[in-house]
């Protein structure tokens, strides 16, 4: 059976004064029903562009599309405005990182969602007002019977963020994209919602495309993991890989400088330096390479002036865009996951003139 | 909800109190203060060459040799419940509300500016609804078309409405509409009930006129608006759900948007109820805004402070219905 969403060479670009913004260049990803993809990156890396050109909700604005969305077969990026927002609410939906300001403040939850429901089911507003209430229910909101008449200020965060999730399964999706959605919340509601999210998943056999920042997030949750960087894929691989044994350097970067509870205290955290690259400009060769600790390791500039192609090095369906050999690979994280940073590998160059975007 | 309704009502009267009290020092007091006498301000009320006794006659009725908070006091009493004036033979009543008697024609005020204030609720009424509907319709379209011909063209009317004064857009209108082309000839006030067609007739260019400058401000504000909210979260989800984009932009934008639009507009209206000088003075309206120039020019102080208690009444009205609609719009806002 083919896969739920089929993503082939997206490109999403967009023109401005200054130059032409590659927020996505070139990325591609298949996702099966019932399982969970993880999007990691900085931000600017072109994680939201990403979950919002799926969604199709760059159509009437500038951005420039072209590549391959596959949703069950149908290419959404060549299909007709009106056919992408028929399936947008039913057949994908979507929860957004900051559930208050998601939410519309002048109506009642229970109408935000009773209208995500009416627009693609021919049912009274009694019975849309019901399938709210029951949805409210099951995400976990107590006497969903009086809340649904309540506005978005009158819940808290996390219960908004339950009503989002609410108003994303009022159609049953079949693809839910979750961009950050635990970002603007407590860390003990973060867990809840997490949680949800995934006993949801397991109940309705959606596919899920978790985009965050935040590795624990997508440590928890996802049996695959994209990690983006500069508009392109830098990782791609299972959960198992990624977190055991990561062949990019900038995934090294990023779970070095994540604290983990199984190590001792006295490990220092690693900050991946300088800063993400400019979209407009985005570097030669390797995006990462103004940043990467191992450009002498490959030698001859190679890291400047070729684009590393993503392939896969020791295992299969795990990917990398790199140009160290695999053995290069294996020895450095190695020696990174015991705590050692070789002397052989040059600092990197802190500073980084060209990549700043103007403000 | 009513509660909030209660106490404005009680702060409304405070408030009309405290702005009869300054109106009435201003003109009753501060005269007194530079040296004017009461046999003075009764010489107002008779014509040219009067004799000493009909000047004190007056002063004794009207109670104007009275200590002045007495004189406060029965203005007052006469708004609420009307007063009767005294002095033995000659015995009047002016009944409630009253707001004294006019320098000008020795006639109670209140009267006069109820013939007036039909004019003038005609007028803003009218134009009201005109620029309410044209102002935000176009600045909606302007703000979903950002940057077109259409957009720069209307912000550029727009910005010209804004700053051509009313006494010119009339005047020009009048020249065109009503002597040249006589689309709409002789224009003058004609009451509702006497003749429903010609009123409205006549009132179009005023309304037109007025609505021009309104109209103009409202765009640009709804744009501004517009624009905003267009670009908030929720008119992202709005879209995620699948609303169909006539949905969004009506439904989630311009819902949001008109919230500070209803504010604006009831003290707009509210201000224009108190009397629309200019444009009823370019047409020659008998309205409110008319009998404060009268009065104003004929230093008649009985009717202005009368013109300004109405005025104040308006203005203060209109800012409380627009906190009830407030609430109502935005379920944020509890009293």
């Amino acid at each position: 059976m083919a896969p739920l969403l089929e993503v082939d060479d997206l490109r999403i670009h967009f023109r401005t004064d200054d130059g032409v913004v590659k927020s996505v260049d070139g990325i591609s990803f298949d996702l099966e029903r019932g399982r969970t993809l993880g999007i990691v990156g900085e931000s600017g890396s072109g994680k939201s562009v990403t979950s919002l050109g799926i969604m199709g909700l760059h159509q009437g604005t500038k951005a420039q599309i072209s590549g391959h969305i596959r949703l069950d077969g149908e290419d959404l990026v060549a299909a007709a405005p009106t056919r992408v927002r028929e399936l947008r609410g039913s057949k994908m939906a979507m929860i957004f990182q900051d559930p208050l300001s998601a939410l519309h403040p002048y109506y009642t939850v229970g109408n935000q969602i009773i209208e995500a429901y009416r627009i693609h089911n021919k049912v009274t507003k009694q019975a849309a007002r019901q399938h709210a209430i029951d949805l409210l229910g099951r995400v976990g909101i107590p006497t969903p019977q009086t809340r649904v008449d309540d506005y978005p200020h009158q819940f808290s965060g996390g219960m908004r963020q339950r009503a989002m999730i609410a108003m994303a399964l009022s159609c049953d999706p079949e693809l839910l994209i979750a961009d950050e959605p635990t970002t603007a919340l407590d860390v003990t509601v973060q867990a809840q919602i997490l949680d949800l999210i995934s006993d949801l998943q397991s109940e309705l056999g959606s596919a899920v495309i978790i985009i965050t920042h935040d590795l624990g997030v997508v440590a928890e949750l996802s049996d695959d993991i994209l990690v983006m960087y500069a508009g392109r894929v830098a990782e791609y691989g299972s959960a198992a890989d990624i977190f055991g044994r990561p062949d990019h350097p900038y995934t090294w970067g990023l779970l070095s400088s994540m604290p983990r509870l199984d190590e001792a205290k006295t490990t220092r955290l690693v900050p991946i330096p300088g800063t993400p690259p400019s979209l407009i400009r985005v570097p030669s060769g390797c995006p990462f390479h103004p940043r990467c600790r191992y450009t002498e390791l490959v030698g001859g500039g190679r890291c400047e002036t070729e684009v590393p192609p993503l392939r896969e090095a020791v295992t299969a369906g795990h990917a990398a865009a790199c140009h160290l050999t695999a053995e290069q690979r294996t020895r450095q994280w190695a020696d990174l996951a015991a705590g050692r940073i070789p002397d052989d590998v040059k600092a990197p160059r802190a500073e980084e003139p060209e990549a700043r975007e103007p403000v | 909800m009513i509660y909030f309704i209660i106490r404005r009502l009680i702060l409304t009267v405070f408030l009309l109190l405290l702005v009869s009290a300054i109106t009435f020092a201003i003109f009753f007091l501060v005269p007194r203060l530079a040296g004017q006498t009461s046999y003075q301000l009764a010489a107002q009320y008779v014509g040219r060459n009067p004799t000493p006794s009909a000047i004190k006659a007056v002063e004794v009725k009207l109670g104007l040799d009275s200590p002045l908070y007495l004189q406060y006091g029965r203005f007052i009493k006469g708004i609420v419940a009307g007063v009767h004036y005294n002095n033995g033979p000659d015995v009047s009543y002016c009944p409630f509300p009253c707001f004294g008697y006019s320098f000008r024609n020795q006639q109670p005020v209140w009267p006069q500016l109820i013939s007036d204030a039909p004019v003038t609720l005609s007028l803003a009424i009218g134009g009201a609804v005109l620029w309410l509907i044209g102002g935000v319709s176009i600045g909606v379209l302007s703000a979903l078309r950002r940057g077109s011909f259409f957009d720069r063209f209307s912000m550029g009317i727009a910005l010209a409405g804004v700053s051509l004064p009313v006494f010119f857009t009339g005047l020009i209108s009048l020249e065109l509409f009503s002597y040249k082309w006589a689309l709409f000839p002789n224009v003058h006030y004609v009451g509702i009930t006497s003749n429903p067609l010609l009123w409205a007739r006549n009132l179009v260019l005023p309304w037109i006129t007025l609505a021009f400058l309104y109209a103009a401000l409202y765009a640009r504000l709804t744009r501004a608006g517009m624009l905003e909210t267009m670009g908030e979260d929720y008119i992202r989800t709005a879209r995620a759900k699948g609303l169909p984009e006539r949905k969004v932009i009506i439904k989630h934008g311009l819902r949001a948007a008109l919230t500070p639009i209803v504010t604006i507009f009831g003290l707009d209206l509210g201000l224009l109820l108190g009397g629309a000088i200019l444009t009823e003075t370019t047409f020659s309206f008998p309205g409110l805004g008319q009998f404060t120039i009268l009065a104003i020019q004929n230093q008649d102080l009985p009717e202005i402070q009368g013109v300004v208690m109405i005025a104040a009444l308006f203005i203060v009205v209109a800012n409380m219905v627009v906190d009830i609609l407030y609430a109502i719009v935005d379920p944020r806002v509890r009293f």
